[in-house]
């Protein structure tokens, strides 16, 4: 197979947009640096795009051994990548915005209620205690309550 | 969380306990702290009963539609008294441990 004939500007910008799409959920998010705002992911979109640009021109030069179905190809993963591409900003800027506004939430300055809940092992384990029970060896100034949507 | 771990020292040195609270079994939560390393405390609220109690149930939201609790953070100092609060508006964007730290260390024991 000749190399000229494989459109790999167009492959390449692709596979490199799966790949922005999906390094945010499974590495970027790891670090407040790229996760709060997904930078690294958006600079990865954009040479994507470029490479599709290259690989839609090269779809349709007049050069190409099969020209109309190298035209529909390239323009089929054209149109799939910028799909992906809206997805992402749909996910991150909009649905990580559907949040309930917590307006009853504890405020600053109140007293929060005291609860119960089990630990890893099933022990109750009270707010109480883990106010009271010393880190190593003395009293706590107080506890970090971390609310979080679950292991998914 | 992981943020949390990785700071888990500074956290002990000035004497604020991280706490992590959803509605996973205790089960579910042990498998997770396993996999992920971590070594504070997890606790279980399995009918987000103070998820709700806290007003930070969102509803519907569960993978199976239960309700879950939105991402909250809570500084709360040795007399129960809120003193720092992160309701986040995006799910991506999250409380740094540095800005937690920060707060704490201005507390008194």
């Amino acid at each position: 197979m000749n190399i000229r004939r494989i459109n790999w500007p167009l492959w390449s910008g692709f596979a490199l947009t799966l790949a922005a799409f999906l390094t945010y959920f499974f590495i970027f998010v790891w670090f407040p640096s790229t996760r709060d705002f997904p930078w690294a992911n958006l600079v990865l979109f954009v040479i994507a795009g470029v490479l599709l640009f290259m690989g839609l021109r090269r779809g349709f030069a007049s050069d190409r051994p099969h020209p109309t179905r190298s035209k529909i190809v390239s323009s089929i993963f054209s149109l799939l990548s910028l799909v992906v591409f809206a997805l992402f900003v749909f996910i991150i800027f909009v649905g990580g915005r559907w949040l309930p506004a917590s307006k009853g939430a504890p405020q600053l300055g109140q007293r929060v209620p005291d609860f119960s809940l089990p630990d890893t092992s099933g022990k109750q384990v009270s707010l109480n205690e883990l106010l009271t029970t010393p880190i190593d060896g003395k009293a706590p100034k107080g506890v970090l309550l971390v609310f979080y949507r679950g292991y998914w | 969380m992981r943020g949390i771990e990785r700071s888990l020292i500074k956290f002990n040195e000035v004497g604020i306990r991280p706490v992590a609270i959803s509605i996973d079994t205790p089960e579910v939560s042990r498998e997770h702290a396993q996999k992920q390393g971590y070594t504070f405390t997890f606790l279980s609220d399995q009918n987000a009963d103070v998820i709700r109690r806290y007003d930070l149930a969102h509803k519907g939201a569960g993978i199976n539609g239960e309700d879950i609790a939105r991402p909250a953070e809570f500084l709360i100092d040795s007399t129960g008294t809120v003193r720092w609060i992160n309701l986040t508006e995006n799910y991506w964007i999250r409380a740094r441990p540095e800005q937690v730290l920060e707060v704490a260390n201005q507390l008194g024991r």
